[in-house]
């Protein structure tokens, strides 16, 4: 109740028909103070902004080619939205070829601890109209403010070429977006944008996360999580071969072995 | 029509993989070789990860070779004694291969090592069977050359633990045998061979064994070391994409068929000339594209947790 109010339109109970049927049984008065209050409250409450995604899950089956969702949603009044999508974070080696003897080897590697296996940005303005570097640093809103720590010694020119290699091949992957997306607004209040995931987009548990920025600042947010999973026949052999592998090798030889043993069938009879 | 596969995760035209196994049965069927020294480089330059493609190659291998085994068997061509000595070689060669193959992925360098292992043996292999058809080729013309002796004694014939193959009609050291299937299921597991294309001229040339029970015998102890690379790469490393195999067991028996049919229509000598050149090629190109500057120096691998 207070949600709705707070967030839409403070102070009508036409549109609202959960307060207004409260507001008929208590007296009206007490409602339009408490909306009163909540409204003034709002740019410091989290509930200043509300969201959601058309889909929750990305269902990765047989003939999987990628999907886009929709994020919609709306704030209470003037501002600007940014939105950042998130894969589950892994660790990710990144290695650099020289060349050794006339062939090309792989001779330097850097092992990077905590690489988004997703990532996805977009803002209603360009993020540094809209936000100082420092907070877009600390919300993570770009892909310069990643914040990917290299293991071990490295010197920091090392980690900083080798960052931007990590960088163009997710990009090229189609795992790193190249630009920040468009948020684009429809009125002053509602706001959407389409997340594009292409075919070979990591499963698991991927988190949204939405700002609401006035003057530079993250004034409220909202994160909703946003599940990648495989489905049907490919998730039943995968998750097989991972927690049982011993027994999928053994499958795997058996069928094989019975196929070729009907492929030989027909020879015998001849 | 696009077929999602479980462990190499991508996509890819299942009529592009039916082709492939249709097109490596072909030359199973041609040449009588087992034809996964194409395959699995094939499989990679159509964009499956190398050690994906590897397992699965040793999968697709444990099929094709209890087909063939079975063809040679009723025909008698199968020595047992001595494809189960060289399968005692095979089973710790494949077992200590696995083990390189491990290492080489954690060290970053196990696509350099299948390239490089390539480019050596289908390079010497494919060298050695030219020069060799090509001396033929001219022999052909000049009647009565003297016959070879049926093998020389050298110092292999001093090993001890002599054993008798009747089938073979041989009586060499069983360290023999047991050494060549050794090395053969260390390069079976890094490569995803069958190795009988080193098990087959090792075979003829060093063990001395009639060349009639050579491709059964070879088969017979490929089905057993390419089951056991296929159990440790599945239980090690997790890459055996058994979907994959399968479609390129149904493309390569239909591609066998075929190619058995076209093969009783040229000579022996013509058929291994072209073997020949098939083969450089694949090194050819191999070795082509580990010495061109890659487009991006850097890649990227997520470490399994």
């Amino acid at each position: 109740m207070s949600r709705c109010s707070a967030i839409m339109y403070p102070a009508s109970d036409r549109t609202c028909a959960r307060p207004s049927r409260l507001a008929d049984r208590t007296s009206s008065w007490h409602f339009q103070l408490m909306a009163l209050i909540l409204f003034w409250a709002a740019p410091a409450r989290a509930e200043a902004l509300v969201a959601d995604l058309t889909n929750h899950l990305i269902a990765i089956t047989t003939g999987f080619t990628g999907a886009s969702v929709v994020l919609f949603g709306a704030i209470d009044g003037p501002g600007d939205v940014a939105v950042v999508v998130r894969g589950p974070d892994r660790e990710m080696a990144v290695r650099r070829k020289s060349r050794i003897a006339g062939i090309w080897v792989n001779s330097q590697e850097v092992i990077f601890a905590n690489v988004p296996s997703f990532y996805f940005v977009a803002a209603s303005r360009p993020l540094e109209e809209i936000v100082s570097p420092a907070t877009a640093a600390f919300y993570r809103l770009g892909v310069t403010n990643l914040e990917m720590k290299p293991e071990g010694m490295t010197p920091p020119q090392v980690a900083e070429e080798f960052i931007t290699a990590l960088v163009r091949t997710q990009q090229r992957a189609r795992l790193f977006p190249n630009s920040v997306s468009k948020v684009s607004f429809i009125g002053e209040r509602l706001f959407r944008t389409t997340i594009e995931f292409p075919s070979n987009v990591p499963t698991g548990t991927y988190l949204v996360q939405v700002f609401l920025v006035r003057a530079k600042d993250v004034v409220g947010g909202q994160t909703t999580p946003l599940v990648v999973s495989k489905v049907g026949i490919d998730a039943d052999v995968f998750g097989f071969a991972g927690r049982q592998p011993a027994v999928y090798g053994a499958i795997a030889v058996v069928i094989a072995m019975v196929a070729g043993w009907l492929a030989s069938l027909p020879f015998r009879s001849a | 029509m696009d077929i999602y596969l479980p462990i190499a995760e991508v996509s890819i035209d299942v009529f592009i993989l039916l082709g492939l196994g249709g097109a490596v049965g072909f030359l199973t069927g041609v040449f009588g070789v087992g034809g996964g020294f194409l395959l699995t480089p094939l499989l990679i330059f159509i964009g499956i990860p190398p050690t994906v493609a590897v397992a699965s190659s040793a999968n697709q291998l444990v099929g094709a070779s209890v087909s063939g085994v079975l063809v040679h068997w009723r025909r008698g061509n199968v020595d047992f004694k001595m494809g189960y000595v060289l399968l005692v070689g095979g089973l710790a060669g494949s077992v200590f291969g696995v083990w390189i193959f491990t290492l080489l992925k954690q060290l970053g360098q196990i696509e350099l090592a299948i390239s490089l292992c390539y480019v050596v043996l289908l390079g010497t292999l494919g060298s050695l069977m030219m020069v060799e058809s090509i001396y033929t080729q001219l022999r052909l013309h000049r009647p009565g050359v003297r016959r070879r002796k049926l093998h020389q004694h050298n110092w292999m014939h001093g090993l001890p633990l002599k054993a008798r193959f009747r089938r073979s009609k041989l009586y060499i050291s069983a360290l023999l045998p047991i050494g060549l299937g050794f090395v053969v299921g260390v390069f079976s597991a890094i490569l995803g061979i069958g190795g009988g294309f080193i098990m087959v001229p090792a075979m003829i040339y060093m063990l001395g064994m009639p060349t009639a029970v050579v491709p059964g015998t070879s088969l017979l102890q490929i089905i057993f070391v390419a089951a056991n690379v296929t159990l440790l790469q599945a239980y090690t490393n997790r890459t055996v994409d058994a979907v994959l195999a399968l479609v390129l067991l149904v493309g390569g028996v239909i591609g066998a068929r075929i190619g058995s049919r076209f093969g009783t229509r040229l000579r022996g000598d013509q058929l291994r000339l072209l073997l020949a050149l098939l083969v450089l090629a694949v090194a050819a190109k191999l070795a082509f594209d580990l010495t061109v500057r890659p487009s991006d120096p850097y890649s990227i691998a997520w470490e399994k947790t």
